[in-house]
């Protein structure tokens, strides 16, 4: 054995090596505020490491991007955990990087002769930064793209240079494959190279110069190993076993649904430790001090002279006091970052827009997630053609740019946000149900904003009959009113009823004669046979999807209101929505959204 | 430095080595540079192609209260490898301004490239990433609006019953509607 030592080391001089690594001389003795450089290494090791193992399994295109992503997150086996580790070391190493930054300015590392090691520290800070913006496209997920938008609109701004480095960066006029290729390139290949060939610079530097070490010593001078060792490991764990914690604790990272420009995404942000930056654009001093120039001054010159001064600490702390200054300029920047993250973050959790767009995010991907399952897979189109024809997910969106000026959906907009507002149409949230026509057959009920509240039907024949006949008809026949709503709301056949259908048959036909005799309604109204003479909505197949997608398309027509529809536009007639779309808002609404009743499952060969 | 026999001796001789020693390197470096550089500038070369006019909607789709449409511009879109026929390139908002004259308002916020949301309940667009604010017609309508212009208008026709525009997207954070090509 000690001869297979001897013969390697003759010919590699890898004991001296191994010598000059281990018993690196420090005076004073370990301490703990050495450890940071040690357990940025470590990070850089472990996001090498599984970075390389997620390069396998991911596929940078537009239409494959999210889709592996997906495929990692969710079907390979301990996926989630390796892209929860690689997302937060990631997070790590920024914090980790501020807090070694603090020690090194704090012990006066950075002056000579150690300027040019000091250096290397901002470009690996800045190439920390760099790989951080660009691995958050990659999912091509919401969130990544809208973000992703935002920085690259910032690189437009620069003077003379701009324009065409934003056309290199995003690879083109428009974003798409050779974005999330340029961008994979920058974030595999370029800056892990460039991290490697500093790192390689500032570790040899570091240990041309020696430590900086901290006066007055503690202990007697020591080696390296095993006192500072044993500190660096320790310090590692403790990184490792608070990322794996979070790892757990969230079940990975976060994965949005699948890019969709054409849909606004109202909760878009960038990455935690960028939000200062972000909040910083939203100061109001940048446009009533810079006016138009707010942008580039906020987002390229100041962020520039801050980067200038933390380059140049080495000459500042040269001069008298200058080492105060550098210690109070880094203290400012990072106190005035914290506060721009607080204050980012709490304007976001007071924001029922943000809140609400950020609710809808999860319901998306979680949408996203089952849609998958049920066809047992991802067409070839992507994963955004399922969203596409998904009811759940364009039906609320339809709803809220189309109908919710006038209507609501529970209360709100259909995506979640309150109009301060009050409406001026029905609240459609279980229409065609029982307990919404109950609601509409209520004499102190009718007039709500509700239902019709906000019409002009508030004083309308409909109205007059729930407050005034409906009563007397109900006393002369207790438990006919039951039936009648059996019977309308059958016609609606909602999927959440099918179950229950032939249970109710019964009362389902008593009540369809109600409709006629006890209660009148046909006469004004058309039920179950053409009626020239009805003057209101037909109540045939009355909350149907038919109906509704009638009703939707053209409320003018002789079977609905006719002339005296109050405002509600034609929605096919007058080209706002397609019948496809109309559709899906119907489907919405009647709650008619399981994946299987149209999705098509993929078949198997089995 | 002098162990070698000629140098010194042949101070020119040593000089032109030196020189050709350098070409040498230089022309071995540069062909494989060069071939990335240029192929890495692929897209200078290349323009959006944007700018033909495209039919987005019916005239009656555009409420004529003035209230804004948000409408999807289908078009044909190459990227890269892949060719649409007719896909979204692009959002934007259609208002009308008289009968059969509609104005059209890109979705995308002058500031920073987010979208810019409607607000039905304010009556006013709303960009939900720096907090840009725009009347209903575009303008800026605070000054403490961060955007450094009002929403970008693009050309409009209404040709008989139906809207056509030219789309364009433009460069945002500068006070300049400047049109990315």
């Amino acid at each position: 054995m000690k001869k297979l030592v001897q013969w390697i080391d003759q010919r590699t001089g890898v004991a001296g090596l191994l010598h000059e690594v281990l018993f690196e001389r420090i005076p004073g003795g370990a301490r703990w505020r050495y450890v940071w450089g040690s357990t940025l290494s470590f990070c850089f090791f472990v996001q090498i490491l599984t970075g390389v193992v997620l390069w396998m399994a991911y596929s940078p295109s537009a239409n494959s991007a999210w889709e592996s992503v997906y495929y990692i997150q969710h079907e390979m086996t301990g996926g989630w955990f390796l892209r929860g580790l690689h997302h937060y070391v990631a997070q790590a190493m920024h914090v980790l990087l501020v807090l070694h930054l603090l020690q090194v300015i704090i012990d006066g590392a950075y002056k000579a002769p150690r300027e040019v090691n000091y250096w290397f520290g901002v470009v690996l800070l800045l190439l920390t930064l760099g790989l951080g913006l660009t691995g958050y496209l990659l999912p091509w997920d919401q969130k990544g793209f809208g973000a992703t938008k935002v920085a690259t609109s910032l690189v437009g701004i620069v003077p003379i240079i701009g324009p065409p480095l934003q056309k290199l960066v995003v690879g083109g006029s428009d974003y798409g494959h050779h974005t999330l290729t340029r961008f994979f390139a920058l974030h595999a290949g370029v800056l892990p190279g460039l991290m490697i060939a500093s790192i390689a610079a500032h570790v040899a530097l570091f240990r041309k110069h020696g430590i900086t070490a901290k006066q007055p010593y503690r202990k007697p001078e020591a080696n390296f190993w095993p006192d500072q060792v044993l500190m660096d490991g320790v310090a590692c764990l403790a990184v490792l076993a608070s990322v794996v914690y979070l790892t757990v604790r969230h079940h990975g990272a976060e994965l949005h649904a699948p890019a969709d420009p054409t849909l606004p995404f109202n909760a878009a942000r960038p990455e935690w430790y960028f939000l200062f930056l972000f909040e910083f654009l939203k100061l109001d001093f940048l446009t009533q001090w810079f006016g138009h120039q707010g942008e580039l001054v906020g987002a390229i010159i100041i962020p520039g002279i801050i980067m200038g001064i933390l380059a140049g600490m080495p000459f500042i702390g040269g001069w008298r006091l200058g080492h105060r200054f550098n210690l109070g300029f880094l203290g400012a920047v990072l106190v005035g970052a914290l506060l721009l993250t607080v204050k980012s973050m709490r304007s976001d959790a007071n924001n029922p827009g943000f809140q609400a767009a950020l609710a809808q995010a999860q319901v998306d991907a979680d949408r996203m997630v089952s849609l998958i399952k049920t066809a047992g897979g991802i067409p070839r189109e992507g994963a955004v053609s399922l969203l596409k024809q998904d009811p759940a997910t364009v039906g609320p969106r339809l709803f809220a740019q189309h109908c919710a000026s006038c209507h609501r959906y529970g209360g709100h907009d259909g995506l979640g946000l309150v109009s301060a507002e009050s409406p001026s149409a029905p609240d459609l949230r279980g229409f065609g149900s029982s307990s919404w026509l109950r609601g509409l057959l209520t004499a102190d009920q009718v007039t709500n904003l509700s239902y019709y509240g906000g019409t002009k039907f508030r004083t309308g024949k409909m109205v007059r009959y729930v407050q005034e006949k409906l009563p007397a008809r109900m006393a002369k026949n207790p438990g006919a009113l039951d039936d009648l709503i059996e019977a309308v709301v059958a016609e609606a056949d909602l999927p959440a009823n099918r179950a229950s259908a032939g249970a109710r048959l019964q009362r389902v036909e008593a009540g369809r004669t109600h409709v006629a005799t006890t209660f009148g309604c046909t006469d004004c109204h058309a039920f179950r046979k053409a009626d020239e003479d009805a003057t209101a909505p037909t109540l045939t197949g009355w909350g149907s999807r038919a109906w509704m997608v009638r009703l939707i398309s053209d409320p003018t027509h002789a079977d609905f209101y006719g002339s005296r529809n109050d405002r509600m536009p034609s929605y096919l007639k007058d080209g706002r929505l397609t019948e496809r779309e109309i559709g899906l808002i119907v489907d919405w609404i009647r709650e008619d959204t399981a994946p299987a009743t149209w999705l098509k499952p993929v078949a198997t060969s089995r | 430095m002098d162990s070698t026999p000629d140098s010194g001796a042949q101070p020119r001789r040593r000089f032109l080595t030196e020189a050709a020693a350098g070409a040498v390197g230089a022309c071995c470096a540069a062909v494989p540079l060069a071939s990335g550089l240029v192929a890495w500038l692929d897209p200078l070369s290349r323009n959006s192609g944007a700018g033909d006019w495209i039919q987005v909607g019916g005239l009656s789709s555009v409420p004529d209260d003035g209230t804004p449409v948000r409408v999807a511009v289908i078009s044909g879109r190459s990227d890269a490898w892949t060719r649409d026929n007719a896909v979204p390139v692009g959002v934007v908002y259609l208002r009308r301004t008289a009968p059969s004259q509609v104005v059209a308002l890109h979705s995308v916020c002058p500031h920073a490239g987010c979208f810019i949301d409607y607000q039905t309940d304010r009556k006013a667009f709303f960009c939900p990433c720096h907090d840009s604010t725009f009347a209903v017609d575009g303008s800026i309508n605070d000054p403490r609006s961060p955007s450094p212009r009002s929403m970008d208008t693009l050309a409009v026709e209404v040709r008989g019953e139906s809207v056509w525009l030219r789309f364009q997207n433009f460069r945002s954070g500068i006070p300049a509607k400047v049109a990315l090509t």
